[in-house]
């Protein structure tokens, strides 16, 4: 009995630990390639922790405009949406019943339609808006922003939509009845008692679509034209190789999501700290006191925790310098370089004694060219492509074309010289 | 006082496509009356209200208030304020913003208001509230609240749909006699909905029993109590024991039924089955708990009954004694509490007698079922 309950539990924590590696493993080490100074996102071998990537990530045009963009997008669709959602969902409730799954299977559609098909249907219908119109080919309605801000709007407003039809299913028509009951117009009814209790609604709606546009690739794909979000240019990016810049903006993305997270929590706990205790929950919120907002209130304390974590990372990063450590590395290299040489030259010799009578050009071309690569391009040089070529031009590993390759310009020694 | 609004009630049908759910509604209420719609839970009360205030139009028929026809005008356009069955208070308005929310969407200022709210609570008692969220309040406080909220707009008529059912009977007794004060103070018309009788019959001027969307009586509540005029409610209002027979005999408004376990009986012809109801026609009779008596002998067979106690149990202002006549025939007899001990071993015969003005016979009909 006790035994069986034990395996159970140990089962239970097992199972627990494999579900949150596979869910947050991968968030967990792309975050911390951000920090590796290797020119390449990954963990092991550990070189040196760095800040740079961060400095690289906001130094880079692409990403920022990209960022500009999504933000100007997601703006416009979150009003987009939530006002076409909710709208619908007001709909869905006055409707005649006998059309009500009808009409409801017709307006979340959008979401079951993959995103690849709505990203082309939008460009062509409004293309075809736009002949109609007859306005010419640069018209407004070929602006990449609006054209994706409506693509992403079809199936985005139909998420909107199902969170208010959450919410409406618990409002209670007798508000507005009795509203209606006390002499307020419908206008006044709608406006002073249904659309406050939305609000939450709306909150998440929002923020829901925010998220959905801000992450959607596959219809802005076709809509963005000559504004690239920033899904697109994380994508184009990572065609021509990626380096860990981009796990920095991951990291940050992930950093504002938890802070986010925790905020939330915080609020929800702190209410129904107050709901326990019976106070009114504005009398809580608005005797804001240190001690008495931290008390039962774990969320509180993680935030507050986390809070300090970034601020303090951000503190190091200031201070910083990872260069005498790099400089420590890139000697150990080195010094691990000159010993494999030495073990080659070894060989070699042993070879050439072998192989006496069988011509020496073989170990001069070596011996010549090796001892030259360290002090030309560093630590790197072990890597460099065209060391590869001119050693054993016909080595099959080699790339053709570096520079096109996906993951190609991890081997570019260029990138290298970028990091000094 | 009588000075307040009427409303009337001209041959009102209300159907929900073919289901009836108010039949050929005639009512008259007077101006400042205290009027009560009773009856049995799904009998359309809710629906006659939600007519009035004018959530819903009658099918057929009109309403009048204050003799101006009312059909086709919008809630917001009667003079009436209903309060709701579940109260519908505002959740995300304060108690002050809840009861002046009329006068803030006829864009009174927040002064005003605010004086004005200030003068409600105080008047249902509930001072120094004011800041308060529905959600904080208790349920009778919730209850005072509504109440404030449907005066706050004035109204010629103020209807309430059960407004006291959620409450337990301490609270509910004492809303009775506040809810009747607040009545009489400002002098308006109060439709009142209710199941509960001792509701209906404590407060109400008048009241009206409904049966599946049909008014059986419109009646003062003892005559509704005493003179019942259908089987219904003479079953529904009130605890009785029911003797079902046929006439035997009318004299001088009493009739004589031979009853079908219990011998020949005496009672009153109800005065609305006076002149309806026939010698041979199948009739019933009703006597009240506490019409009955225990007889000194076995005089009148007329006005005697002759049963076996099972059980009797101690109420404290009264005992209620559970008796078996003959074939089994149940009965319940209340006996005020007088002092001396008046419990009854099962097994005792008694001899029960009851003036025959308290019995009443009436044409067989449907009775309300428990
Ligand atoms: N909108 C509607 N559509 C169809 N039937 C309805 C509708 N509203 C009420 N009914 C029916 O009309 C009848 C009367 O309903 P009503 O709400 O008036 O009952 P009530 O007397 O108020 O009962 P209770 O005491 O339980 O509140 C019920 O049988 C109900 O099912
Ligand atoms: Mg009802």
């Amino acid at each position: 009995m006790k035994s069986e309950s034990l395996l159970i539990r140990v089962g239970l924590v097992i199972y627990l630990v494999l579900f949150f590696t596979y869910l947050l493993g991968p968030l967990f080490l792309m975050s911390i390639t951000a920090f590796n100074s290797a020119s390449f996102p990954q963990v092991t071998p550990w070189e040196v922790l760095s800040f740079e990537w961060f400095s690289v990530l906001f130094n880079d045009q692409r990403i920022i405009s990209g960022i500009t963009n999504s933000l100007i997008v997601g703006f416009f669709t979150v009003i987009l949406s939530v006002t076409i959602g909710l709208a619908g969902a007001l709909m869905l409730t006055q409707i005649w019943p006998k059309i009500r799954a009808t009409f409801y299977t017709i307006i979340i559609a959008p979401i079951l339609i993959p995103g690849v098909v709505l990203g082309i249907s939008t460009l062509v219908f409004w293309d075809r808006v736009n002949v109609m119109l007859g306005f010419s080919n640069d018209s407004f309605l070929h602006n990449g922003i609006l054209l994706t801000v409506l693509g992403q709007s079809t199936f985005i407003a139909s998420y909107c939509m199902l969170v208010f039809v959450a919410r409406l299913q618990r409002y209670d028509v007798g508000l507005t009845e009795a509203a209606l009951d006390l002499g307020a117009t419908h206008v006044q009814a709608f406006r002073k008692i249904q659309l406050p209790f939305l609000a939450p609604a709306m909150g998440s709606a929002a923020v829901l679509a925010f998220l959905a546009s801000f992450e959607n690739y596959n219809t802005t794909t076709f809509t963005f034209q000559k504004y690239p979000t920033l899904t697109i240019e994380l994508a184009q990016k990572v065609r021509y190789g990626i380096n860990p810049s981009i796990a920095a903006l991951a990291f940050i993305i992930v950093c504002l999501t938890i802070f986010f997270a925790l905020l939330h929590e915080v609020k929800n706990r702190r209410a129904q700290l107050a709901i326990a205790n019976g106070a009114p929950i504005g009398a809580v919120s608005n005797g804001f006191t240190m001690p008495k907002f931290f008390t039962g209130n774990p969320a509180a304390v993680s935030l507050a925790v986390f809070v300090v974590a970034v601020v303090a990372t951000i503190g190091i990063s200031r201070v910083y310098d990872p260069e005498p450590a790099k400089a420590v590395l890139l000697k150990e290299k080195r010094a691990e370089q000159a010993l494999r040489i030495e073990a080659l030259q070894n060989r070699m010799r042993e070879k050439r004694l072998k192989k006496l009578y069988k011509g020496p050009d073989i170990f001069g071309s070596g011996n010549s060219k090796v001892p030259q690569a360290p002090s030309k391009i560093g630590a790197g040089g072990v890597f460099n492509p065209s060391n590869l070529d001119s050693a054993s031009p016909a080595k099959p590993e080699t790339p053709q074309s570096p520079g096109k390759g996906t993951f190609g310009n991890v081997f570019d020694p260029g990138n290298l010289n970028n990091d000094n | 006082m009588s000075s307040g609004v009427g409303v009337d009630l001209e041959n009102m049908w209300i159907k929900f496509g073919d289901f009836v759910a108010v039949r050929d509604a005639n009512v008259n209420i007077k101006g400042g009356d205290f009027f009560s719609f009773l009856g049995p839970s799904g009998c359309g009360k809710t629906t006659i209200l939600r007519a009035v205030s004018g959530f819903l139009d009658p099918s057929e028929g009109n309403i009048l208030i204050g003799g101006k026809n009312m059909v086709g005008k919008g809630p917001n356009e009667r003079p009436t304020a209903l309060i709701f069955q579940n109260l519908a208070l505002f959740p995300l308005m304060k108690v002050w913003e809840n009861i002046t929310f009329s006068m803030e969407v006829r864009g009174a200022g927040r002064a005003e208001r605010q004086k004005r709210a200030d003068e409600l609570l105080e008047m249902i008692a509930l001072p120094d509230q004011c800041d308060k969220l529905p959600s904080e309040l208790s349920g009778g406080q919730k209850q005072r609240v509504a109440i404030a909220r449907a005066l706050c707009a004035q109204p010629d008529v103020l209807l309430l749909d059960e407004p006291l059912s959620a409450l337990d009977l301490k609270l509910r007794q004492h809303m009775r006699t506040e809810l009747r004060e607040i009545q009489q103070r400002v002098g308006i018309t109060f439709i009142y909905i209710t199941h509960d009788q001792g509701e209906a019959l404590t407060m109400s001027d008048s009241v009206a029993v409904m049966r599946e969307g049909t008014i059986d009586q419109i009646a003062k509540g003892k005559s509704i109590y005493d003179d019942p005029s259908t089987a219904f409610v003479a079953s529904f209002v009130g605890e009785n024991n029911v003797f079902r027979g046929k006439v035997n005999s009318i004299t001088n408004g009493h009739a004589i039924i031979s009853t079908n376990r219990s011998g020949e009986l005496r009672a009153r012809v109800s005065s609305a089955a006076s002149g309806t109801l026939k010698v041979g026609d199948d009739s019933m009779m009703f006597i009240r708990p506490e019409a009955l008596n225990i007889a000194e002998k076995n005089s009148d067979t007329h006005n005697n009954i002759v049963a076996k106690v099972r059980h009797s149990e101690f109420e404290g202002q009264s005992y209620n004694v559970f008796l078996e006549g003959s074939e089994g025939k149940e009965m319940k007899m209340a006996l005020i509490n007088r002092g001396e001990a008046r419990l009854y071993d099962p097994g005792v015969e008694l001899v029960l007698e009851y003036d025959a003005n308290q019995a009443v016979a009436l044409p067989a009909g449907e009775l309300a079922s428990e």
